[in-house]
């Protein structure tokens, strides 16, 4: 794994120092707890952030603040938002996935390839969803098993699982579905697509189960310090495989939501969206080096990329500063992290 | 304070690692009555070996392990610690990023409502309830059972584990290097700490090298070499010069 955030000291609160910097906003015992609190949640610096950038947007782009450039993030947010989602439970756990962008191109081809033999259209997104947990699954049982970095056997799996997509792509027949029910994920409700219900539905679950549940709890234990979950009878394999295997599903699930909306398979269809993805788990305060991270951090961090894409179209920047910009905000965003939580450290509360 | 039966009696451990043979015909007893057992040893004597056989993370190759008078297997941590032995490792006994209520019940916590498998909602409230009052019970007091214990000194999370420990009604706690690392003042609070859970009927293996840690509060000690018991001795029986040649 890469040590990302691991380089946060674990300083213990002084009393000499706590009374700098940040610590001097506030007086009072209560409110240093509170200004604690808040400072230690992951997804902080994420959020201002993004209000930052959407003030600064609201004031150089033309029709930034509009209900049709909303609905413009809105509509493509689940896609990267899933992805992220995955990407961000599965770093919690320890572990991380490359090949996510593959899966997300794959699973769709799946579908239709299922479909072009007859297959109905619902067993067609069971199965095509299952086989994407079975890549999931190997990705974890492969790292697992042979104690590699998952870094290693995801960086195949991208290969391998973009490979078959092109493969696959070829056999498939060229004209896209009738009777795929498109309004499932692609439907309008006014400003927005079905879609972002689906992500709604999707992130409200996935946050009471990260932070409300028994097994959210050991995914942030086998994450952050997987002996001691060993130790405490946690079986740290199982939970792993378990993220893996979501964290598959999840973008293959965003693969499916792409292709209804574009009503088209692409063979390279989520190309580079695994970066994209773990550009926004960071952003949103997920810490490589695992343990640390939310649901809402995964779901500010996309919709800082969706918002910065979108701004910077609306007041045309040359469309290719976008990924100097993504990759600008991903390192600050990290130090920012880091200098936030050694400051909340140091706050005596 | 120490007699009785033993809870924990080990008949002829034997462990290999490859061609090394780590534990070498052990047999040894802990917990008689409510005791504090020294383990000492130099590196490699074999201390280690004979706790995470205990604790579930190794199994032996020969040897059985009687607790309460019935022979058993143990088969994993969980297994270990369902029939009453606890352990706090020297570097993982916490998680640093969690807090200090979910670390107390890692693996064991309480939830209500429906469930689906490990997928069950977290009975956060009473887990805050209980760390706060198990930490006080162990003479913790501290702010909020939401801190994450990478705050806390090193002394304070060997608490937080005793405090684990004694919630969850261990009958024998392992204590791999308690002392290692802290102040002279947090040391003797674990000792305290120790002390004290004796004195509520929990039993103690004290694993150290540090003799002066182990000497003032052991009931008992138990000397290891080179994968061999090689004295066990009754508190006075020996003074701290004479037991560190036996380690050497």
């Amino acid at each position: 794994m890469i040590e990302a955030q691991e380089a946060a000291p674990s300083t213990r609160p002084s009393p000499a120092r706590g009374e700098g910097g940040l610590a001097a906003v506030s007086r009072s015992h209560r409110g240093r707890r509170l200004l604690k609190r808040l400072l230690l949640q992951p997804e902080i610096s994420g959020a201002v952030m993004l209000v930052l950038i959407a003030t600064g947007f609201a004031f150089t782009a033309n029709n930034f603040v509009s209900l049709r450039s909303v609905s413009n993030i809105l509509n493509i947010l689940p896609e990267l938002g899933l992805v992220t989602l995955g990407a961000t439970m599965l770093i919690i756990a320890g572990e991380f996935d490359l090949s996510v962008g593959s899966l997300f191109g794959l699973t769709p081809m799946l579908m239709l390839l299922a479909m072009g033999r007859g297959v109905p259209w619902l067993p067609a997104v069971v199965a095509a969803l299952v086989i994407a947990g079975c890549f999931g699954a190997v990705n974890g049982i492969v790292t697992l098993r042979f104690g590699i970095p998952s870094f290693i056997t995801t960086l195949g799996m991208l290969f391998i699982a973009r490979s078959l997509t092109i493969i696959i792509g070829t056999k498939i027949p060229l004209a896209f579905p009738d009777d795929l029910p498109v309004g499932l994920f692609a439907a309008r409700f006014g400003l927005v697509q079905s879609s972002v219900f689906w992500l709604i539905g999707i992130c409200t679950v996935a946050g009471v189960v990260l932070h409300r549940t028994k097994f959210g709890n050991w995914m942030y234990a086998s994450g952050g310090q997987a002996q001691a979950a060993r130790d405490m009878g946690i079986d740290v394999r199982a939970v792993k495989i378990a993220c893996f295997t979501l964290c598959s599903v999840l973008a293959g699930f965003a693969g499916l939501i792409q292709c209804f909306r574009l009503q088209a398979p692409l063979a390279s269809a989520g190309d580079g969206i695994e970066l994209q993805a773990i550009a926004g788990a960071v952003m949103g305060g997920t810490a490589l080096s695992g343990g640390i991270g939310s649901v809402l951090g995964a779901i500010l961090g996309t919709v800082l990329i969706r918002v910065i894409d979108n701004g910077m179209t609306m007041s045309r920047v040359d469309a290719n500063v976008f990924q100097l910009a993504i990759g600008l905000l991903t390192v600050v965003s990290v130090i920012v992290n880091v200098m936030i939580r050694s400051q909340a450290a140091k706050l005596r509360a | 304070m120490s007699g009785g039966p033993a809870f924990i009696r080990c008949e002829g451990l034997q462990k290999w690692y490859g061609g090394v043979h780590a534990l070498k015909n052990v047999s040894v007893e802990f917990g008689r009555g409510a005791e504090v057992v020294g383990l000492l040893g130099d590196n490699g004597a074999g201390k280690s070996t004979l706790i995470k056989i205990l604790s579930g993370a190794h199994k032996p190759d020969g040897g059985r392990i009687v607790i309460d008078g019935t022979p058993i297997r143990i088969r994993s941590p969980r297994d270990s610690m369902r029939r009453g032995i606890e352990t706090i490792y020297q570097y993982t006994a916490m998680v640093p990023q969690m807090s200090i209520a979910r670390n107390m019940f890692i693996g064991r916590e309480p939830t209500r409502g429906p469930r689906l498998g490990p997928i069950a909602l977290l009975d956060r409230k009473l887990m805050a309830e209980i760390a706060i009052q198990a930490l006080r019970d162990v003479d913790l007091h501290l702010r909020s059972a939401d801190t994450p214990v990478e705050e806390l000194s090193g002394g304070e999370r060997q608490g937080v584990a005793i405090a684990r420990a004694m919630h969850f009604r261990s009958r024998v706690l392992i204590l791999d290097e308690p002392t290692n690392h802290l102040s002279l003042k947090e040391t003797t609070k674990v000792l305290d700490h120790v002390a004290a859970l004796r004195g509520q009927g929990v039993s103690s293996i004290f694993i150290s090298h540090n003799l002066h840690h182990i000497h003032p509060i052991a009931d008992r000690m138990v000397i290891m070499a080179r994968g061999e018991v090689v004295a066990e001795l009754s508190r006075g029986e020996m003074s701290v010069d004479e037991v560190a040649r036996l380690i050497v």
